[in-house]
């Protein structure tokens, strides 16, 4: 199937000389939620600015459902809706008219039914006549959630969209999300909550410092953050490993103070009781052991600081 | 054609224009009869006619472009400059509206707001001065053309403006003194040289006289001159604003 988004050699440098994407190479599929991961400047808002046409490209083309977003970006934009990372909103303009004014501005006609249908979904309905001036900022963010949705898109771009919001709408806006996959939306999120990646996302893409690090199956990620290990600290170090102990995913220390075994979590036997047994065995006395498991967040930090690691 | 859109852009800018009546449309209605008061009633009634219309009469020309100027300019540099401002512009750009309907927006509702301030200015100052108009219709077409020409001149320095005192500087110190000077309140024909030569140089004066010569009949410059000019500066301000949106000026890093 046709991806939703091809993005191809797009690359920005501003005015000012700073590079903030060099030549990104991604493919959003259709009907998944994509995070986009990564550091406060590495690219992140820059690169939904260019897909949704606020910001100019330097090189590359990025196409939506097949169609280039700049010669046809009548088309092209039709599909797409943007809640944006900061809240930008005309602060006299009730609920009801700015929502309604999004659906205008897209070209469709009409339809309060429609927009009433938003509003209730977002909890907004009783606020539908409150100037905006007097909406908290959980409030404001459920606004621009109904104003990128009030024209139907069929791709929802969230640019940081939990931001500064308390837990319980984290929650629901999860919830919603997820309610619009199911409706056949593919979602797009940027976020450098490590959580929200892993509580929503199908597939993760890792961005730093301009470039695409990384994009995996958030389950492929998973594995990784499955393999769990277990440090073994020797009362006396070894010189090499033992026969008998090499069927066991095993790595000696340097000094040979300490054994590492990596086993996965997600399997119904971790395999450590007979590990044990063959170590009594061999006469090999501990002194301490630890079990450590590497979160998504490691794993992130560790490609954004050590982009080998992904290769 | 994206009609709902340029529709959703005007009915927004209509909007604004009727939550904030009284400084958009009540001030300068108000400030603009105080003109006819003073100058018309009040010391027009000692001043002679010039060019065979009474003094009260003579200015109601110069004073409704002075209006028309300054608020086509407001209204439009205003509605563009806010959404710059507060970042409300992202959904403008993100739409799949064309620039020419973005303008169509914009600028359709300044010229709007600008012709019922022309019109309620008209209405007003016939409580004061008695004036008739001679060529309706042009009358109506310079009324139309100045309000779509300055509202668009608006959009530009709305676009171009980094901040609310860049905002209010051709207005206040370019806009204004040049109309005080084009022949509002005077026949230029008045002026002693060099100033009468020099005053031709004001663009203001063609578009005052050519307003002037619609409703009296008589003007300073030929009124061919002056509607030739009003078009000039018409399409001056589109090649302006299609450059702007060619390059993103100002508005698309």
């Amino acid at each position: 199937m046709q991806p939703i988004i091809q993005i191809q050699g797009v690359s920005k440098t501003y005015a000012s000389g700073f590079t903030a994407l060099k030549s990104i190479d991604l493919e959003i599929r259709r009907g998944e939620i994509f995070a986009l991961l990564g550091p406060n400047g590495a690219g992140k808002t820059t690169l939904i600015s260019i897909i949704c046409g606020i910001v100019n490209a330097s090189s590359g083309r990025v196409l939506a459902d097949g169609v280039d977003i700049v010669d046809d970006y009548r088309q092209a934009r039709r599909l797409i809706g943007l809640v944006p990372q900061e809240l930008t909103t005309d602060a006299f303009e009730s609920v009801w008219d700015t929502v309604s004014f999004s659906r205008g501005l897209f070209g469709k006609p009409a339809n309060p039914a429609y927009i009433e249908k938003v509003l209730r979904q977002l909890s907004l309905w009783d606020k539908r006549h409150s100037k905006m001036l007097a909406l908290s900022g959980g409030m404001k963010r459920r606004v621009m959630i109904a104003k990128a949705l009030s024209h139907e898109p069929s791709i929802l771009f969230l640019d940081e969209p939990t931001a500064g919001v308390d837990v319980e709408l984290r929650r629901d806006m999860w919830e919603m999300v997820r309610g619009l996959r199911e409706n056949g939306v593919t979602v797009i999120l940027t976020t450098h909550y490590i959580e929200e990646a892993e509580e929503m996302a199908d597939r993760i893409g890792v961005i730093n410092r301009g470039e695409l690090i990384l994009v995996e199956e958030k389950q492929a990620l998973m594995q990784q953050l499955g393999q769990k290990q277990l440090h073994l600290i020797l009362q006396t170090p070894l010189e090499t490993l033992p026969d008998a102990l090499r069927r066991y995913n095993l790595s000696l220390s340097d000094d040979g103070s300490q054994l590492t075994y990596t086993f996965d979590a997600h399997q119904d036997t971790s395999g450590i009781a007979e590990l044990l047994r063959s170590l009594t065995e061999q006469g090999i006395d501990l002194k301490d052991l630890q079990s450590k498991q590497s979160s998504l967040e490691e794993i992130f930090v560790s490609l954004v600081h050590n982009p080998e690691n992904s290769q | 054609m994206n009609l709902n859109g340029i529709r959703a852009i005007y009915a927004f800018e209509m909007n604004r224009t009727r939550r904030t009546l009284m400084q958009s449309v009540v001030s300068p209605v108000l400030s603009t009869s105080l003109y006819f008061i003073v100058f018309g009633t009040a010391i027009g009634s000692r001043m002679g006619d010039i060019d065979g219309v009474s003094y009260g009469a003579f200015i109601i020309p110069g004073l409704l472009m002075l209006s028309l100027l300054s608020e086509s300019i407001s209204n439009a540099s205003f509605g563009i400059f806010f959404p710059k401002f507060s970042g409300t512009i992202y959904e403008v750009l993100s739409a799949p509206v064309s620039p020419l309907e973005i303008v169509a927006g914009y600028v359709g509702a300044a010229a709007t707001k600008s012709l019922i301030i022309g019109a309620l200015i008209l209405l007003t100052a016939r409580l004061f001065v008695d004036y008739s108009i001679a060529h309706p219709v042009w009358m109506l077409a310079f009324l139309l053309l100045t309000a779509l020409t300055f509202s668009l001149f608006g959009f530009i320095i709305g676009v171009w403006a980094n901040d609310f005192q860049q905002l209010q500087v051709i207005p206040l110190m370019v806009i204004t003194p040049l109309t005080f000077l084009g022949g509002a309140f005077y026949s230029i024909n008045m002026l002693p040289e060099p100033w009468h030569t020099l005053t031709l140089f004001n663009p203001v004066v063609y578009l005052i006289n050519g307003f002037r010569w619609a409703f009296y009949g008589v003007a300073d410059v030929h009124m061919g001159l002056s509607l030739g000019m009003t078009l000039m500066f018409l399409l001056i301000c589109l090649t302006a604003v299609w450059w702007i949106f060619r390059t993103g000026y100002r508005i698309k890093p």
